[in-house]
């Protein structure tokens, strides 16, 4: 079938021009017939089709479990459900309400994203990098539910132009495309990212007085943020600590399982952590930026506890990394072996400080909630920096053994 | 208060004395056999050679035996069994000068010649002592020529006499090193020695540091030295003393797989024993890790049949060019080992295989060239591969990139190869398994890459060219084969084994 309407697409052909969509249909569908020519006879069977599309069935559970819990938030909102209700009660309802939100998300960022891809690789005359693949999975999950289709295609465009194809497309950008995306956002519309977005539909509940009494749906770090600069003994501080308390909103179990509001998919530990082993398992993540991002978060939160100087601090250091978006920053973004450092000890370096400082910036910037964003993209910027240093201890231990064997030699 | 002090220095005094005693006994052979041939080193060159006596190194002593952590063995299909044929003679037989890279040959002969086995039919624009001689006997047939007529092969017709030209026999034990060297250039054997830094052929104006040699084969499907030399014992030891009279005495170092026992009796080596996986085999390797290269300095090095091949011819001055070749691959009828020599026909190892589907290799399936079904062995090829033909498009999920890949070879652990038995062996094809991409994946070959250095950074130094940089990351001590795994194994396609051959010549001529 695709080779009866190959001719068309050649030089030449009718529809040369879209010769890109073509070859990227064709070899997605069968890896092409290519033989090695020079250098190795074979090749290992592994391609970056087969890397990406491994990390997005990682993302799966995260999305799945992000679905429901966009319409399991709304029920919440509107006092349909309880907060202690079990997880399959309304399922359906919960997963219809989600797709309904979520699935635009996902269309949106694909069909921008790929677009502009197809429009460059075509500009360049070579075929598609599979990077986008993950990219475009990536930033609905990281976005806020009620976020404006629009601005969504604003920021996916503009993390794809400025922070990939201007430095010369997938392999060569410095920043993580989809954290690029959500920081554009951030900083571009604060005021429509902040406050009534997390929950599907909160301000018109509010408004037809569905809202449950005292809901905000704000986030958990939201709701400590607002603590900041407070004695903790004020009464609006002991509120909020008292959500965060075994039975409340935001504790440790539901801040693991994802029962909380949040972007679409950062809420769940659980659903991440099972797209980390599968990362880890084919190998795909680098274990060392996880687990060493896992301990820099860790360790800076137990340093806060120690400290313990208000509220926000106390939060015991293994909540803070289940809370926000922590985990699947650790898993998804920090992992991204473009932005990431290059050189496997690197990795540890690079992964322990991407942790310390979420955790730093989210408790130490209350205007700016969530850290991990800015943590990562930091990092993203050292990177280079970090693996210049690795190299350059290997190159001095070569300099060295040069030097030593001249010695020996003059002195022969 | 003086009387306990004098004591315990006394105490200080007697404990350095055992120490040193217990140093002299353990290692004083050692400095023994060093000054004897530092000695007789200076008495028949006359003047002061340009190595030192070797100083006690405990750790060296110590690490006789080294284990290579990095690597992998790909496990294929059609192993050679252990039974040796003589191999059909062939009609014709060809000498390559792009097998032997860095030189440019100057034709000694046109066609129609009449030759000899040990006739020069060309020799290098670079050293014109440099001679390649004819494998066998009979008259030029043609002369091969490619882009810029540059020339491709020289082909010789044989005449089934095998008449050879009678050369100067040396006497390997007592010849000097000039003479050495003089004798290898004419009798056609200097071109085997590859050179490092650069990975060519080496520069008879250089005195090298050292000549390494390795004792094993660690590619896939690689030959069994054991069985390779299994009959030529006598010709290795004579080629190893020729090494060792070229460097003026000094040890020819000499890698053997941990267990390998033929090279027990051997004399003039410096025996170190190696274990794990391919590329533990690499001579490259073997170096890096016993006595790594340095900016400034040259080494060589020689396969091993052909260290029996220069004993031969030497001692007794008939050019010899003989192969014990693994006849190998998933396709080969009957994999086993032929004897022959450089240059035959292909058809003579491959049983007369004349399939389009089947890929003909001269070496192994990683730095081995794609030849025709009906061309000629590689003048440094010990090995030949039958391998499929990949052509065929793959749909994606049932052997394109979504398969699940229970047949497949990988070192990528998103395929469960590495959650089979490690007997099992497969069969793979030439189809590169994707396309080219950009640069994504990390950490990649490092695990395949046994060297102290950083690959990644060393090949991006090479793209853009930055001859600084390359130094720096230690270019020097690599060759291309040493990177065949990681090119096996990158997700993106790059033709690694070419950048590092670009990246050397480039450095070489910048080097002058």
């Amino acid at each position: 079938m695709l080779d009866s309407i190959r001719p068309h697409f050649e030089e030449g052909g009718k529809l040369s021009r879209f010769w890109v969509v073509y070859d990227s249909l064709e070899t997605f569908a069968f890896t092409p017939g290519h033989t090695t020519k020079s250098g190795v006879q074979i090749r290992d069977g592994v391609d970056l089709k087969r890397t990406m599309f491994l990390v997005i069935v990682a993302l799966i559970p995260a999305l799945l479990f992000g679905t429901w819990n966009q319409g399991h938030q709304y029920m919440l909102s509107i006092g349909q459900i309880d907060v202690a209700d079990s997880l399959t009660m309304l399922f359906f309802d919960k997963m219809l309400i989600g797709a309904v939100k979520v699935l635009p998300l996902v269309i949106v960022s694909y069909g921008v994203g790929l677009g502009i891809e197809f429009l460059f690789a075509g500009m360049r005359g070579h075929s598609i990098n599979e990077g986008y693949l993950v990219s475009g999975m990536l930033i609905p999950l990281i976005m806020p539910v009620d976020v404006p289709l629009w601005m969504l295609a604003l920021a996916v465009a503009f993390a794809v132009i400025i922070a990939k194809e201007v430095f010369g497309g997938t392999g060569m950008n410095i920043l993580n495309v989809a954290l690029t995306a959500r920081a554009f956002l951030f900083f571009a519309y604060p005021k429509q990212l902040s406050g009534e977005i997390w929950i599907h539909e909160v301000a018109s509940s509010k408004a037809g007085g569905l809202l449950v009494d005292g809901y905000t749906g704000a986030t958990a770090l939201g709701h400590l943020a607002s603590t900041v600069g407070k004695s903790p003994t004020e009464p609006a501080v002991a509120g909020v600590m008292d959500m965060f308390a075994a039975d409340g909103m935001f504790s440790l179990t539901n801040s693991f399982f994802g029962l909380i509001p949040g972007s679409v998919g950062e809420t769940s530990a659980f659903a991440i952590l099972i797209g980390a082993a599968l990362l880890i398992w084919t190998g795909i993540g680098s274990w060392k930026v996880m687990s060493s991002f896992l301990v820099g978060g860790l360790a800076m939160g137990a340093i806060f506890n120690l400290m313990g100087l208000n509220a926000y601090m106390t939060i015991p250091a293994i909540h803070q990394v289940v809370m926000g978006g922590f985990m699947f920053g650790m898993v998804f973004m920090a992992t991204d072996p473009v932005s990431a450092s290059q050189t496997e000890r690197g990795k540890w370096i690079y992964g322990f400080f991407g942790g310390f400082l979420s955790i730093m910036i989210r408790v130490f910037n209350p205007a700016y909630p969530e850290g991990v964003m800015m943590a990562i993209l930091f990092m993203n910027v050292m990177a280079p920096l970090i693996d210049h240093y690795v190299v350059q201890s290997n190159v001095n231990r070569r300099e060295k053994r040069a030097e030593l064997s001249m010695a020996q030699r003059v002195t022969a | 208060m003086s009387v306990h002090q004098k004591t315990t220095s006394t105490r200080t005094n007697l404990s350095t004395a055992t120490l040193e005693g217990l140093l002299v006994l353990v290692f004083g052979w050692k400095l023994v056999i060093d000054a004897e041939i530092y000695n007789k080193v200076v008495q028949a060159s006359g003047e002061r050679p340009n190595f030192a006596p070797r100083k006690v190194n405990l750790r060296e002593l110590m690490s006789r035996k080294i284990r290579i952590k990095k690597g992998a063995d790909i496990r294929l299909k059609g192993r050679p069994t252990s039974t040796v044929d003589a191999a059909a003679s062939t009609a014709t037989c060809a000498v390559q000068p792009p097998n032997y890279h860095g030189i440019t040959p100057k034709l000694e002969v046109k066609e129609g010649s009449a030759v000899q086995v040990g006739t020069p039919l060309f020799f290098s624009k670079e050293s014109p002592a440099m001679k390649f001689l004819s494998p066998i006997s009979g008259t030029v047939k043609s002369i091969l020529r490619g882009e810029k007529r540059r020339i491709l092969a020289v082909i010789v017709e044989s005449d089934d006499k095998n008449d050879a030209v009678s050369l100067d026999k040396i006497d390997v034990l007592s010849a000097s090193a000039d003479v050495i060297r003089d004798a290898m250039l004419s009798h056609g054997m200097f071109p085997f020695l590859e050179q490092r830094p650069f990975a060519d052929v080496a520069n008879p104006a250089d005195m090298p540091r050292s000549i390494h040699v390795s004792g094993f084969d660690s590619a896939p499907l690689a030959p069994d030295m054991e069985i390779v030399l299994k009959d030529r014992m006598e010709a290795f030891q004579n080629g190893i003393h020729a090494l060792s009279s070229l460097l003026g005495g000094q040890a020819i170092h000499l890698g053997i797989r941990s267990g390998q026992t033929i090279y027990n009796d051997i004399q003039k080596v410096e025996l170190t024993a190696f274990e794990g996986p391919h590329p533990a085999g690499n001579v490259g390797v073997q170096v890096h890790h016993t006595k790594p290269i340095n900016k400034g300095e040259t080494l060589w090095t020689m396969h091993a049949e052909d260290v029996a091949n220069l004993g031969e011819t030497l001692v007794s001055g008939v050019y010899t060019s003989k192969r014990t070749i693994a006849a190998t691959g998933s396709e080969h009828p009957d994999p086993r080992y032929l004897q022959t020599h450089i240059g035959c026909e292909l058809s003579s190892l491959t049983n007369g295989l004349q399939n389009d589907s089947v890929r003909v290799i001269s070496g192994n399936p990683l730095t081995g060239t794609h030849a025709a079904a009906d061309g000629y062995l590689g003048g440094l090829d010990h090995q030949v591969t039958l391998l499929p033909e990949g052509r065929d498009p793959k749909f994606l999920l049932t052997a394109g990139w979504l398969s699940p890949g229970l047949d497949r070879f990988s070192l990528s652990k998103s395929y469960p190869t590495w959650l089979l038995p490690k007997s099992k062996e497969f069969v793979m094809d030439t189809n590169t398994g994707g396309e080219e991409r950009a640069f994504v994946v990390t950490g990649q070959y490092e695990p395949v890459f046994p060297f102290d250095i950083y690959p990644v950074q060393l090949i991006k130094s090479i793209m853009a060219n930055d001859i600084d940089a390359m130094e720096k990351l230690g270019i020097y001590e690599v060759a291309p084969e040493d990177f065949a795994l990681c090119e096996y194994a990158c997700t993106s396609k790059i033709d690694v084994q070419d950048i590092v051959r670009e990246g050397l010549d480039n450095l070489k001529k910048e080097l002058g």
